[in-house]
């Protein structure tokens, strides 16, 4: 599990994030919902330690990571996994390197051994044949399976997902949902997502945090929503405004 | 001299502070380094040798040319042309050229990674960025540029000495006598120092523009250049002060 509590965050003289307290849970598909502008992304960066909030505490399973020392915090960043907005897989190196990566630097097992996971991981995302690609060369659907298979190489206890259906088509985007879904219920990770697509809260959300102009606005079930939905104005508006009622 | 001259000082120090911690694994630094040393060393060879051939050729062609009186050796053209070849064109100019070759390119390929979160990506896996990326370009440019400064005065010499017994300004044995009869080792040394001096700039400072791009491609196009820039102007200023300091 994952939480916030009273963090506080600002660039310059600009506070985005105020006061959040917040939970994620373990095994869960946890959504951060809001329009952009209103502190999602940072947020995330600073539960992965992109950005340090100025007070608060950030706990991972009670190890909080605003106090940890470097070693210490290099220690739980290797039970993160991380899939970004833009993928962020490496252009110089093949998919099986990049899934091979964090195996590379962080484990000691042996070339056979980092082969036969590479596979595993590649077959765990329905991705066959393309281990000498180039990741130039595959489609974005693609690229999104090879960032979560490189995020689940390693034994990771938590997943975060930066808009992981952005520049995906319909049907694309519900294959990723689903597998994420899939991973978080298998492995028991503690998965946060941010995304701006409802059809993604209403499919997998089990955890939904809604976020307006840097504050936590409303935390709850999926099923919850559309209760919810009627007494907040600005997550009303929010609903209302995307594709899916 | 305004504050940000400090504020970028002082975040270049950082970072330069920030690559000392242990690589997580060795053999994957030293794979990186070898990578780093090929491209940086045999990447930059061809450019290397054609400047250094031409330089010390228009060498000797211009000294011959502002030497009018008979009265002086023709052996001096081969004095001129080793030792201003060893003392400043070839360590100078050769990083010159190579602020622009190796500079831009680590600049750009940092700056790439950086836009598109592939350092985020490495930091969120609990790598240390800048050793993982910056450390080994920085230690192949420490390695390879000094090596590459003696080619290009071996080469620079040998076109000067070509051009001169090509067009007949002077013999053979003019050229060898005058470049062999000042010959210092300590000329050689200082070289090598600058060498040494200026590799580091090249590659600290692309790398620090790389790592602190924001933005998009246009500011990697930015970056590249404030690297070409700025390893340009302290390495004339390096230039200066070696000389003044060590001469």
């Amino acid at each position: 599990m994952i939480e916030l509590i009273n963090i506080n965050k600002s660039f310059e003289d600009k506070q985005v994030l105020f006061d959040i307290n917040a939970q994620f849970f373990s095994g869960k598909n946890n959504l951060i919902i809001g329009a952009s502008g209103g502190g999602k992304s940072v947020m995330m960066k600073c539960m992965v330690g992109l950005e340090r909030p100025e007070s608060g505490h950030i706990e991972f399973d009670t190890r909080d990571m605003l106090s940890l020392d470097e070693q210490q915090l290099r220690e739980v960043r290797r039970e993160i996994g991380m899939l970004f907005q833009g993928t962020a897989l490496f252009d110089s190196l093949t998919i099986e390197q990049n899934i091979e990566f964090p195996l590379r630097m962080f484990s000691k097992m042996t070339v056979a051994e980092r082969r036969d996971r590479v596979n595993f991981c590649l077959q765990r995302v329905n991705l066959e044949n393309i281990n000498k690609k180039f990741p130039s060369e595959i489609s974005g659907g693609m690229k999104k399976r090879v960032g979560i298979a490189r995020a689940i190489a390693l034994d990771i206890k938590y997943l975060f997902c930066d808009e992981p259906n952005s520049g995906l088509d319909p049907i694309t985007s519900r294959l990723i949902d689903a597998l994420i879904d899939e991973i978080t219920k298998e492995y028991g990770i503690t998965n946060i997502i941010n995304s701006h697509d409802m059809k993604t809260v209403f499919d997998i959300g089990d955890h939904i945090l809604f976020m307006f102009k840097g504050a936590v606005r409303w935390e709850g079930s999926r099923e919850d929503l559309s209760h919810a939905q009627k007494e907040i104005k600005e997550l009303d508006e929010f609903i209302k405004a995307s594709y899916f009622h | 001299m305004n504050l940000s001259f400090f504020y970028h000082f002082g975040r270049y120090l950082m970072f330069l502070r920030s690559m000392l911690y242990r690589p997580e694994k060795m053999n994957v630094f030293f794979q990186r380094l070898f990578d780093e040393m090929t491209k940086i060393g045999i990447g930059s060879l061809p450019i290397v040798a054609i400047t250094s051939l031409f330089i010390g050729a228009v060498t000797t062609v211009q000294t011959a040319y502002q030497l009018v009186s008979g009265l002086i050796s023709k052996t001096v053209i081969g004095t001129i042309v080793s030792d201003s070849t060893m003392l400043e064109l070839g360590p100078t100019i050769t990083c010159l050229v190579l602020s622009g070759k190796v500079g831009a390119h680590i600049s750009s390929e940092i700056g790439n990674m950086r836009i598109s979160e592939q350092i985020d990506a490495l930091e969120v896996m609990g790598i240390n960025a800048p050793g993982y990326l910056a450390m080994p370009k920085i230690l192949a440019g420490i390695i390879m540029i000094p090596i590459l400064n003696i080619i290009a005065i071996t080469l620079s010499i040998y076109g000067g000495y070509m051009a001169g017994e090509l067009s007949g300004i002077l013999t053979h044995e003019q050229f060898i006598v005058g470049a062999q009869s000042t010959f210092k080792g300590f000329t050689l040394f200082f070289s090598m120092i600058k060498a040494f001096t200026f590799a580091f700039i090249i590659t600290s400072v692309s790398s620090y523009q790389g790592y602190f791009t924001k933005g998009g491609a246009l500011e990697v196009g930015e970056s590249s250049t404030k690297a070409v820039v700025y390893s340009s102007v302290l390495i004339l200023f390096f230039d200066y002060l070696l000389a003044e300091l060590l001469l």
